[in-house]
């Protein structure tokens, strides 16, 4: 293969993949080395797919409104891989009346930027999704939410990126960033050296150590979270779910499982051997949540858990940005475990970030330079 | 990377592998509990799936009940001969808790306190 590129992508998940993508059809030339040996084998294979609004940040929120009007509709067709994506709303769910605050603070926000989201009542919840337990009294309904399968997903940007000619390498690890004549040019590796106009960190937490290389540091840090999934069910309902406190969150999949992420609580002091392992406390946690919103599902059958990074931004949403003290450096990375949803919108934008043209969505709140200490 | 020599790694995904050929038995099944065919993982290594790993997020073959016990055998050997290499250089894939299907009522019951 070759080693140079007009852009050399770090990081092959759902990020790095849909960039390579939206960069290619372009008509540059990409590289993407990924330290791994397996395609996607980050958070981009490990998350409960949810691709949503509600709840998220209004700097972030943008990017999710367009991704969700513009590119998850037709996004299987583009790809011409089934990437299961359903838009049939998310419910939030309280069951008192903190709850319900919590919920009025995400709704205002929602509105505020323009996002169909309101709340209702216990009896209107069980209306949209008959097996809520009547301990819900309430949640916000954002009915252009939705989830898609991200083991698909991820894959599809892969396939069809690579099918239009990317370079894809595989166990290569990026271990320093080099400028050439005042322009960061070259990217080392343990595969040997690679040589680009430039170069795109959409390696999550990985980007941190790259980046200091030349200079940057990106004030996150890992948090290991986990998921699970049941054994086929019979069809109840297509709608994403949440609660107030994020103790739990899922849909039901197109192939009848169950997938549902969570936290025990524990999750940022929880001891890190360096591989992504579950902790023994979260499932029975998850399920426990589960089964309060969903008795139904008590008897579901668990068939697989598992952990994943989440690259955690000191204020929660990531950056996506060029970089001024260094040119020819992109930096898309720091999702804080909401990066999924809105991966095809990244995609699209980095892609315009490379042309150097404005870009269609706002992210002026998503700059390298905004953090500040305390005054 | 020369086209006659056959790959010794499987990292650059853009290297050239033997043409996809439609064979009588494509349509085979391997992965009983997902219904997946010989045909369908065929195609899926030569669109770029090259690990076991990939082959399993992409098909579901091996996430049915049995978790691969039965199959993985059988599509690392697919996967092996579509690339052209030793099955040796396929890397198996991670297996994950439970064991067995549970029942989230029995997960759910590890900790003290009655949680209903
Ligand atoms: C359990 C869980 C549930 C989640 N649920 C949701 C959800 O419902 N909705 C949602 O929107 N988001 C969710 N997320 C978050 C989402 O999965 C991530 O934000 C998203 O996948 C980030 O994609 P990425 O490509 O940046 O990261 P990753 O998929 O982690 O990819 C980064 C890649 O960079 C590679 N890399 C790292 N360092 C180097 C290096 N030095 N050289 C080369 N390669 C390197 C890694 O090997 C990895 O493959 C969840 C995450 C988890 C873990």
């Amino acid at each position: 293969m070759k080693n140079t590129a007009d852009v050399i992508v770090v990081g092959a998940g759902i990020i790095g993949n849909a960039i390579a993508y939206y960069t290619a059809k372009k008509g540059h030339s990409v590289i993407v080395l990924e330290k791994s040996e397996i395609v996607g084998n980050g958070g981009s294979s490990r998350n409960g797919g949810g691709v949503r609004q509600s709840g998220r940040d209004a700097r972030e929120l943008p990017l999710a409104m367009y991704g969700i009007e513009n590119l998850w509709p037709g996004l299987s067709d583009t790809l011409g891989y089934d990437v299961e994506y359903v838009k049939k709303g998310n419910l939030r769910l309280g069951k008192t009346p903190e709850h319900l605050k919590i919920l009025e603070g995400l709704a205002a926000t929602g509105q505020r930027c323009g996002l169909d989201m309101r709340m209702i009542d216990g009896k209107e919840v069980r209306e949209i999704n008959p097996y809520m337990s009547d301990e819900v009294i309430g949640a916000s309904w954002c009915p252009t939410d939705g989830h898609a399968n991200p083991l698909k997903a991820t894959l599809a940007f892969y396939m069809k990126a690579r099918e239009l000619g990317v370079q894809f390498l595989t166990s290569a690890t990026v271990t320093n960033l080099k400028k050439k004549a005042g322009k960061l040019k070259i990217v080392e590796t343990d595969k040997g050296t690679f040589e680009g106009d430039t170069v795109i960190l959409a390696c999550g937490m990985g980007a941190r150590p790259i980046a200091e290389k030349v200079g940057i540091d990106i004030p996150m840090k890992s948090v290991l979270i986990e998921a699970l999934i049941t054994e086929q069910e019979p069809e109840m309902f297509p709608q994403m779910l949440g609660t107030a406190e994020a103790d739990f969150y899922g849909h039901q999949t197109a192939h009848g499982s169950f997938l549902f992420g969570g936290s025990s609580g524990m999750e940022d002091v929880n001891a890190d051997n360096g591989t992504p392992v579950t902790h023994s406390i979260t499932a029975p946690c998850i399920c426990r949540g589960i089964i309060k919103y969903l008795p139904r599902l008590a008897q579901a059958k668990i068939v697989r858990t598992w952990a994943g990074w989440m690259d955690h931004m000191v204020d929660g949403v990531p950056v996506i940005d060029r970089i001024d003290e260094v040119p020819g450096l992109i930096l898309a990375c720091g999702f804080s475990g909401h990066g999924f949803g809105i991966a095809p919108a990244v995609g699209m934008t980095v892609s315009e970030l490379v042309e150097g043209t404005k870009t269609t969505v706002d992210i002026s709140g998503l700059t390298y330079d905004r953090f500040k200490a305390k005054a | 990377m020369s086209k006659n020599k056959g790959l010794t790694s499987l990292n650059d995904r853009s290297a050239a592998i033997p043409p996809f050929v439609p064979a009588a038995d494509d349509d085979r099944i391997i992965c009983r509990c997902e219904e997946v065919t010989k045909g369908e993982i065929r195609k899926a290594v030569h669109a770029g799936l090259w690990t076991l790993t990939e082959i399993r997020r992409y098909l579901r073959c091996g996430m049915g009940l049995c978790q691969g016990q039965t199959c993985a055998k059988l599509v690392k050997g697919i996967i092996a001969r579509e690339l052209g290499v030793s099955p040796a250089l396929i890397e198996p894939a991670t297996s994950r808790s439970p064991m067995r299907p549970t029942e989230m009522e029995v997960i759910a019951n590890e900790s003290e306190v009655d949680f209903k």
